[in-house]
């Protein structure tokens, strides 16, 4: 059933998902380092990071392009997830840290920590920190977005309150007091599951299991959105009072809908973590929340692929610009913003599809005839 | 007969509700800023009736909508329905789940969705998210959309984006949603604002028809079509009750023409 | 062991004397007096101070400044002294050269220093100048120095200043606490003087009351302590309210562009703290022009770079709004993206030009400094920012309500086809209003380039704040914003004591997300069908 709710697009984006899974991979372990083939590994890791960004993507997409909902705040959610992976990946050093406390990560006996803060209980366990990855931003995000939407709270004003609960928590993640690494963060990785973090067979398996979350958070917004749910969210975006007069409790939607988003974008974090090894507050930054905004908009909005598809396009021109030219880098997404709101509204999926599908509907349907009278009440009209 | 005489309304211990009207609005105050839009409206409703609500700009009639659709909330009064629930207190989704189905003086659909999908999205039943995201409205049959589409004539467009259809057939398209929120009661704001004299009437038939069995109450300026409507009339002016009756005594009395139909 | 009490009684009874004695020194000159200050006993030197303060002696004040300054020398020989003026030797009381044979200096320890500063202390307690006789006074009021009664009662006879008399009285009265055995009338006074006054020394003074007061200077003085103490915790929340006044009148500056683009117009400017900070480049440009071609002109910097900033940041705001967001009206979230690039390309743009590191932006001579108000400590700086913040709001207020452009701009935002209807041009007005808001900005940056880093980055700092500022107060309403602004600084400034400055800021985001819910068209709200639609 779900299958069959699969449009064009999904299909190649799964199937560009399947190859990456087989084809990455193999051109890692296979190849010798010094042939053509040869992807590096740092390579690989970098294309783990868009994935985890596409994710990130994709649950913004959820609630923007089909709900309305713009957040500035998914970069909090991000980190939240992240910072749940980073505990358990700082509680797996166990004694190697430079302080050497088989319990205290290093930043805790540096601060004089006694004993570990009861938030840090149970993420030396896999599976808890994993339900915890989709929990922490999950109950966050539920908490906010059901006293904003109860509230009626919509449009700008939500993005300036999404903002400012980002601003909030990296204010707060940037005090030594939280407990969580202050200004530097979680980092010095080493194990992830008892398998060493740095090697390479470690990094191609983050990559492919990125791939993979990415393919099922694709295929979970895809469910919610083609369903009467989705199509109730769409309805929301538009017209929202018209759907609370159909007897719809918008506040209901929007709320799951956000719930579940920033569950994907925990998740995103989490991925993220591990690869790049290392998590501070910086990533709860307002600006990199609005950065993922433009992804959306730039692969287009309320296509799910898109925004994927956005989000690896933005990553991968960021890398290539701030090697070659770091100054150039704020210019062009600067100008990214200003161009793709003003000239490309639909974004580069939204734009390519709608071409293709208005030259397809031109050849099948009727234009409107203004005035038409429905023939059963006309007549009816008339006998009266 | 028997069947007649054990009608609830012949019970008055067991009946809890505390009117006989449908709807049943009591004195209700609003103020915007100082502005009193309603001073003091009370209206009445009895079950299947048609009213048409007159009444010059300003007079209070789309405030009056408002606060029976949950939109607005008096600041003093009452708006008791089916006799038992206070509309006051409750929000809109769950006064229009109680069957009170309210069309827009502007036509308002879902733009971006087809014209099959706005009918789903307005169907009775169950409205809540997890119903939409696994329950039956993913499961529709064709066949009763369809139906609805054939009503208001827009089978041929079922397919086609809401945004892509005239004004009038929006028209069609947000009664057609009515329809299938198959509401007791309907509110119906300036039906045929900017619709052709055969529309027009097209119009009134079809409110006609679904008066037969739903309270309707119409707000209209054109006094051709009130006419049409062949009910009682109610008019407004400056947040009050001015005059009620058939539309002719309504139309003969000299307040209103003075301050609505002019001399 | 025996040498030290032997010491100790020569020290007391030296000391003893001293204080009987002193008139009489006093009148049998000074000779007596630098004859006792050529002495390595401590309590000598003490009392040859006293002894040449009230001598009248003409290079007394020479003298002491020697000693203090570690100058003043003695031949143990002769009790020759000498003072030491960098390479050269005078005999202090002749003036004549010395040579530095056998000469040593005279030592100094924290008792003999609070001397010197009695002492010279009551020297100036005659001089000419009213100021320095003041100064004096509080000299010796915080010394508490007894043996300078007499020459407070022979300064307060000819005293004719009236803040100088106060200082005196004050000074007289702790030295009449401290004196052993004073009347216990004039004691009662003195305590009334003291309290009166009112600062921390007062405080200490009235703690510090000598063993042999009376019960009922007691009383007097545990009244006067809970009184100053109450007055002090009052003085302390006003200074709080002061710092929260000044934070919120940079709130407000930040701000109220914002209020008039955001809240008047609707558009999202994420740019704005960009024309804040294109204002503060603005005024580092005027100031580094003023340094190369007329530094005499510095004073007058702000004042120029004013205009030049509303000129600025204002035809900024009038191209941005020309070439970007008047395509995305009635769109409001892509307004607020693409605002964001447009903040993005300026801030990377002021970085290509001017560097990423803070630029220097000096503060003008009435702008440093600070004045006493009623114990009070205000500094310059930020009661002009007050001041300009509370004259750029009257000055918007004015132009909104009483010029016919501010009338066409209400008529727009209200109903752009009847104003356009009534021949009003609305791109024109559209242009305009937004230039009067990012002008407002680029001036409140003139005022923020004396209070913060001027660098590419200071926009961002202010953005986030300014919105929830305008939000907070309610969209579309300038009195609102003056109230949010300066509500949340006094909060913030009355939270930092308790929570700390991050953790209360913190503390107020969470608040004003939590307010929002609760009323989500802010403090002030239009209500209406309107703001319904």
């Amino acid at each position: 059933m779900l299958l069959s709710r699969i449009d064009k697009p999904g299909w190649i984006f799964l199937g560009v998902l399947a190859l990456a899974c087989l084809v990455v991979p193999a051109l890692n372990l296979m190849t010798a380092p010094g042939s053509a083939l040869h992807v590096p590994t740092y390579a690989v890791s970098l294309m783990g990071k868009y994935l985890a960004y596409a994710i990130l993507a994709l649950s913004l997409d959820l609630v923007w392009g089909y709900c309305g909902i713009l957040s500035l705040g998914h970069g909090a959610f991000f980190a939240l997830g992240g910072y749940a992976m980073g505990m358990y990946l700082m509680r797996q050093i166990g004694p190697r840290g430079v302080y050497g406390n088989p319990i205290l990560p290093d930043f805790m006996v540096f601060l004089n920590y006694k004993s570990l803060p009861w938030y840090w209980h149970g993420f030396d366990w896999f599976p808890f920190a994993a339900v915890m990855v989709l929990l922490v931003p999950g109950i966050l995000a539920f908490v906010f977005g059901w006293l904003a939407f109860r509230s009626r709270v919509t449009g700008v004003y939500l993005s300036i309150i999404t903002q400012a609960m980002t601003f909030a928590l990296m204010l707060a993640f940037f005090r030594n007091d939280m407990g969580l690494g202050g200004n530097n963060g979680l980092t010095d990785f080493k194990d992830i599951l008892g398998f060493n973090v740095q090697a390479q067979g470690t990094r191609v398996a983050l990559f492919v299991l990125t791939a993979l979350a990415l393919a099922l958070a694709y295929l979970v917004a895809r469910f919610m959105t083609t369903s009467a749910f989705g199509k109730v969210l769409i309805a929301i975006r538009d017209a929202e009072s018209r759907t609370r007069f159909l007897g719809y409790r918008t506040a209901h939607y929007k709320a799951l809908a956000f719930t579940v988003s920033a569950m994907m974008a925990g998740v995103a974090g989490a991925l993220y973590v591990p690869q790049v090894g290392i998590i501070n507050p910086s990533e709860f930054a307002p600006a990199n929340s609005i950065e993922a905004v433009i992804w959306v908009a730039v692969g287009g909005r309320g296509t799910l692929v898109g925004a994927a598809l956005g989000a690896v396009l933005v990553n991968y021109a960021k890398t290539l610009l701030t090697g070659a030219m770091p100054d150039a880098w704020l210019f062009a997404l600067g100008a990214l913003f200003v161009v793709v709101t003003l000239f490309l509204p639909k974004g580069i999926l939204g734009t390519l599809t709608e071409r293709l599908g208005s030259r397809r509907a031109k050849a099948r349907l009727p234009g409107p005839k203004p005035g038409d009278i429905p023939p059963a009440l006309a007549e009816e009209g008339r006998g009266s | 007969m028997s069947a007649a005489i054990a009608l609830p309304v012949s019970d008055p211990v067991h009946d809890k509700r505390l009117t006989q009207a449908l709807l049943y609005v009591d004195d209700i105050k609003v103020t915007f800023d100082g502005y009193r839009a309603l001073r003091g409206l009370s209206l009445t409703l009895m079950p299947g009736e048609m009213r048409a609500i007159i009444g010059p700009n300003g007079a209070g009639k789309t405030t009056m909508m408002d606060c029976i659709t949950g939109k607005t909330r008096p600041d003093t009064g009452q708006v008791i329905y089916d006799g038992v629930h206070d509309l006051t207190r409750m929000d809109e989704a769950a006064i229009a789940e109680l069957g009170i189905g309210r069309k827009f003086q502007k036509p308002t659909v879902f733009e971006s969705q087809s014209v099959a999908d706005n009918i789903l999205l307005a169907l009775k039943g169950p409205r809540a998210a997890t119903a939409s995201l696994f329950g039956w409205r993913n499961r529709v049959e064709r066949a009763q959309i369809d139906a609805i589409l054939e009503t208001v004539g827009l089978i041929a467009h079922r397919g086609r984006p809401a945004a892509d259809l005239s004004h009038g057939q929006k028209q069609w398209l947000e009664i057609g949603m009515l329809l299938a929120q198959d509401p007791k009661l309907l509110l119906v704001d300036e039906p045929v604002a900017g619709m052709t004299d055969a529309e027009t009437e097209a119009t009134a038939t079809l409110l006609r028809r679904i008066a037969r069995d739903h309270a309707v109450i119409v707000v209209e300026h054109d006094m051709h079509f009130v006419r049409a409507l062949q009910c009682r009339v109610t008019c407004l002016h400056e947040g009050a009750v001015l005059a009620e009756g058939s539309i002719d005594s309504v139309s003969a009395d000299p307040r209103v023409v003075e301050v609505y139909l002019g001399r | 062991m025996r040498r030290c009490l032997v010491l100790l009684l020569v020290a007391w009874c030296t000391a003893w004397c001293v204080t009987w004695a002193l008139p009489a020194a006093a009148q049998t000159g000074s000779d007596a007096a630098y004859a006792r200050l050529a002495s390595d006993s401590y309590s000598d030197i003490e009392a040859g101070i006293a002894a040449l303060a009230t001598s009248g002696d003409p290079k007394a004040g020479a003298v002491l400044r020697a000693l203090a300054e570690n100058r003043l020398l003695y031949r143990p020989d002769d009790k020759a002294l000498a003072i030491k003026d960098g390479a050269t030797v005078t005999d202090a009381r002749t003036g004549a050269a010395v040579g530095p044979d056998g000469l040593k200096p005279v030592r100094v320890n924290n008792r003999v220093r609070r001397a010197i500063d009695a002492a010279l202390g009551t020297l100036n307690l005659l001089a000419p100048d009213a100021a320095t006789r003041r100064t004096a006074a509080d000299a010796v009021f915080k010394a508490r120095d007894v043996a300078a009664l007499p020459a407070l009662d022979a300064a307060l006879a000819r005293e004719t200043d009236a803040s100088a008399k106060r200082s005196l009285q004050e000074a007289r009265a702790a030295a009449l606490l401290a004196k052993p055995g004073s009347p216990e009338i004039d004691r009662l006074a003195a305590v009334d003087t003291i309290q009166n006054r009112g600062d921390s020394e007062a405080l200490g003074i009235l703690r510090g009351l000598s063993g042999d007061a009376a019960s009922s200077v007691r009383d007097a003085a545990a009244r006067g302590v809970s009184a100053i103490e109450t007055r002090q915790a009052l003085m302390a929340n006003v200074q709080n309210a002061w710092y929260g006044v000044s934070l919120g009148s940079v709130l407000l500056l930040a701000a109220i562009g914002l209020a008039i683009t955001f809240g008047v117009m609707g558009i999202i400017n994420m740019a704005h703290g960009e024309m804040v900070m294109l204002g503060a480049y603005t005024t580092y440009l005027v100031q580094e022009l003023i340094r190369q071609r007329a530094p005499g002109l510095f004073d007058w910097s702000l004042p120029i770079a004013i205009p030049l900033a509303f000129l600025v940041a204002g035809a900024v705001g009038i191209l941005i709004e020309r070439t970007v967001i008047r395509h995305l009206y009635g769109r409001p979230l892509e307004t607020l993206l693409a605002t964001w690039g447009i903040s993005l390309i300026l801030q990377q743009a002021v970085r290509s030009v001017f560097g990423p590191t803070n630029r220097e932006v000096g503060a003008p001579s009435y702008m440093s400094g600070a004045f006493d108000l009623f114990g009070l400590s205000i500094t310059w700086g930020r009661l002009w920012i007050v001041v300009f913040a509370m004259a750029v709001f009257v000055a918007l207020n004015l132009i909104l309500k009483a010029t016919s452009f501010g009338l066409k701009t209400r008529a727009v935002t209200q109903n752009r086809r009847m104003a356009a209807a009534m021949g009003i041009r609305t791109p024109w007005i559209d242009a305009f209003t937004f230039g009067l808001g990012s002008g407002i900005a680029g001036v409140a940056g003139v005022a923020l380039s004396q209070i913060d880093n001027v660098s590419p980055n200071l926009g961002q700092g202010y953005i986030i704040d300014s919105f929830l500022v305008v939000v907070f107060g309610g969209v579309g309403n300038l009195w609102g914003t003056l109230v949010a602004a300066l509500t949340l600084g006094v909060a913030n400034k009355f939270l930092e004591p308790y929570a700390g400055a991050v953790l209360g800021k913190i503390l107020l985001l969470v608040f004003i997300i939590l307010f929002i819910q609760k009323r989500p068209r802010g403090l002030f709200a239009l209500k209406g069908r309107a703001v319904e639609a």
